[in-house]
């Protein structure tokens, strides 16, 4: 049998000492010490890139941990590889900051560091240096992860809402909103079959698949906080340009939308955080849809709205009934601690 | 999910536009420009939701009613409200009310300050507040119209069955009927027919609008709150129009009894009785209020406490009351998206989700001041 010690994180795993050294040993080393984290260095050396790099970082503090399709781990690869993705990079090189509340379970610690593994695996990344530390009980809520990312940039993305023309097409690589009513789901406790499942996952390979089309994409974006109302809006914001979505088109979930019924929530509102967002020329739409849908994660992949140019800086949909709407920006936090 | 594409279905909501159009040919064959009022704020959120109003013809008019509680709600209540809450004693309320600007502040500005505010899910959660602060007062806020009045009174049952001394309501029950009958005969905003409410008509029965229809009278549809249920009830009161009908129709009969909730109703009756009542924008309309029997005084804040409620005095900028008549529609008052969003409401209408303003500027809002609130096509 585990002592408590064994079982449970204390402060002194975080404070740089010898129960630092047995954490990194136990957790650490035989996920990730390979290629520039052997050795555990302070810091990765890694090589230059031809092409330049893109950079970008995340922090998840996601309630609960643990939700349907997911956990903290695989979300804090996913978020911060699709960031570096949909800013036209190849994913590389990870960090990984843990911030720990004394007493969380070593198992725990463990299950969400398996799936941080895997979940890089999955996305051709290595995790090349990182940080524990440990705060007294009740300073934070379990677990909270940061990563940091690098990826090579894909000098034919040109990526941008200045680009944006009347005329292009909106794709989303498949169902909306599940990430968002996953979590709120296992928050409130609602227990149903067929209830939501959290999307949360790579799109790099979307990015990848659209590569060949690339100097006629405008904008690409993962739908996550404030869900597609937010990026959408965020788009046409200053722009000349409009966009109007079809109602009928959306591509919902049958358990997202139930919770969203029951909660009262806008789908349009609701996280994704494996899904892609994508304006392009019309011409390429349908072979990005193709090539999009010749992969998993895009086989739900459906053409969503056009970029118009009455309605400057508005989103519209056009409903079910046949009427328009505003599609607004969520106003506030609507969904807390989501990822 | 099939139950609700159900009524979300685009083909039916084809078939039925077309009609709305061919009632529209024909009404406006004989020059005649109609309005019909939804009294129902869960109709004008589906309406503004669906883009309903981008449907109708240029002859047809929907106009928003009083039919959300909180809108209604007078500043003198509110007023009424805070005074209690600033002596000390606890306010429980179910949500929204506290974002409604009384005459100086609102609920949630005296709770951010340290009264105490708390918001219920149900009427047992203001008894458990009750059983939990003994020595503290507890005064439910209950408002609402023939809906919320079984939920609203049920705990001065259990209040009476328990013996508890320390929880009293403060009422401003609202009935629907009367609100009808005084917006239908002002000459000023001229109603061609009303789509009336769903839940309402749940506990109060489709025959309650009997005295609304008939040769003096103007077409009735008790309607749902699906996209599709709204849309046939335009259909539906544009060609009784046309026709020249003035029918009650239940569109909602699937859950809407012509006599409605004995059960609720028996109870209502038990423990309420018929008072004045005054309408936030609209004023004191007879008849059209339910207060605590006599019987019952114990449990009544305003006894209790010996409260006078004054007619408080509403932002002076809002014209709550203009829209809640639909002499307006939100984007004519001039602080709309000015002045007045949800973040800072001045008036209830932008405060309650189902208020006519919160839903223009949810889902349709633009420049203040426009003439036609259809989105540009
Ligand atoms: S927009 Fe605001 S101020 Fe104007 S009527 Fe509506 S609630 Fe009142």
């Amino acid at each position: 049998m585990r002592t408590k010690t064994e079982t449970n994180i204390q402060l002194g795993h975080g404070g740089g000492g010898l129960l630092t050294r047995e954490f990194l040993d136990r957790h650490v080393v035989p996920r990730f010490a390979t290629g520039p984290l052997e050795g555990l260095p302070d810091g990765a050396t890694l090589p230059a890139l031809e092409n330049g790099i893109i950079f970008s970082t995340d922090s998840f503090v996601v309630h609960p941990m643990f939700f349907p399709g997911g956990n903290i781990g695989d979300l804090a690869v996913h978020g911060t590889v699709n960031d570096v993705a949909v800013s036209g990079g190849i994913p590389r090189w990870l960090s990984l900051g843990m911030i720990l509340e004394e007493g969380i379970e070593q198992d725990v610690v463990g299950r969400v560091l398996d799936s941080v593994a895997e979940a890089a695996a999955d996305c051709g990344v290595q995790v090349v240096t990182g940080d524990t530390k440990v705060v007294p009980r009740g300073l934070c809520d379990g677990m909270y992860l940061n990563t940091a990312g690098i990826g090579e940039r894909m000098p034919e993305f040109d990526l941008g809402a200045a680009r944006l023309q009347t005329g292009d097409v909106i794709l989303a690589s498949g169902t909306l909103g599940d990430h968002g009513m996953a979590v709120m789901a296992a928050r409130e406790g609602i227990e149903m079959a067929g209830g939501p499942v959290s999307d949360t996952g790579p799109v790099h390979r979307l990015v990848q698949a659209a590569r060949p089309f690339a100097t006629e994409v405008r904008f690409m974006r993962d739908p996550t906080r404030g869900g597609v109302a937010a990026v959408l809006n965020e788009l046409v914001e200053d722009a000349p340009l409009g966009i109007i979505l079809q109602e009928d088109d959306l591509p919902w979930s049958t358990g997202a939308r139930a919770i969203a019924e029951t909660l009262g929530f806008d789908l349009l509102h609701s996280a994704c955080e494996g899904r892609m967002l994508m304006a392009c020329a019309p011409d390429v739409a349908g072979l990005i849809l193709d090539a999009w849908r010749a992969i998993p994660e895009g086989n739900g992949a459906t053409a969503v709205g056009a970029v118009t140019n009455d309605d400057a800086g508005r989103v519209l949909l056009e409903t079910c009934m046949g009427g328009r709407r505003l599609v607004d920006v969520p106003q506030g936090e609507l969904l807390p601690r989501i990822c | 999910m099939k139950y609700l594409d159900g009524f979300r279905n685009g083909k039916a909501a084809k078939a039925l536009t077309a009609r709305l159009k061919a009632a529209g040919e024909r009404l406006d064959a004989q020059g005649k420009t109609v309005q019909f009022m939804e009294v129902c704020g869960s109709h004008t959120m589906a309406i503004a939701r669906y883009g309903i109003r981008d449907l109708l013809p240029d002859c047809v008019k929907l106009i928003s009613g009083p039919g959300c509680p909180v809108c209604v709600t007078d500043t003198g209540y509110i007023d009424a409200a805070i005074d209690l809450g600033k002596q000390g004693h606890i306010l429980a309320t179910f949500g929204d009310l506290v974002r409604v600007p009384g005459s100086d502040e609102t609920l949630a500005q005296i709770r951010a300050e340290g009264a105490r505010v708390e918001v219920v899910y149900s009427p047992e959660g203001a008894v458990a507040l009750a059983q939990d602060n003994p020595e503290k007062q507890i005064v439910f806020l209950a408002i609402g119209f023939e809906t919320t009045m079984v939920p609203g009174i049920s705990l001065v049952k259990i209040a009476a069955e328990k013996g508890l001394d320390n929880l009293t309501v403060l009422c401003a029950f609202k009935l629907v009927p009367p609100a009808l009958a005084a917006l239908g005969s002002d000459p000023e905003i001229n109603l061609d027919g009303f789509i009336c409410p769903a839940h309402v008509s749940a506990i109060i029965g489709a025959d309650a609008y009997k005295p609304f229809v008939g040769p003096r009278g103007v077409p009735c549809v008790v309607a749902g709150f699906e996209p599709l249920d709204v849309l046939y009830a335009a259909v539906e009161l544009a060609e009784q129009a046309a026709d020249g009908r003035a029918e009650l129709v239940n569109q909602y009969n699937r859950v809407v009894k012509p006599g409605g909730n004995k059960v609720a109703q028996a109870v209502v009756a038990e423990l309420l009785e018929l008072c004045d009542e005054p309408w936030r924008g609209i004023g004191v309309i007879p008849e059209s209020g339910m207060q605590l029997r006599e019987a019952y005084a114990a449990f009544d804040a305003v006894k209790r406490f010996g409260l006078k409620l004054e007619p408080g005095r509403p932002h002076p900028g809002c014209q709550c009351g203009e829209v809640l008549k639909g002499k307006i529609t939100p984007q004519q008052c001039p602080a709309f998206d000015k002045g007045c969003t949800p973040t800072h409401p001045l008036g209830p209408c932008m405060v309650s989700s189902e208020g006519s303003c919160a839903a223009y500027y949810k889902y349709v809002r633009r420049e203040a001041g426009a003439e036609t609130m259809e989105v540009s096509k």
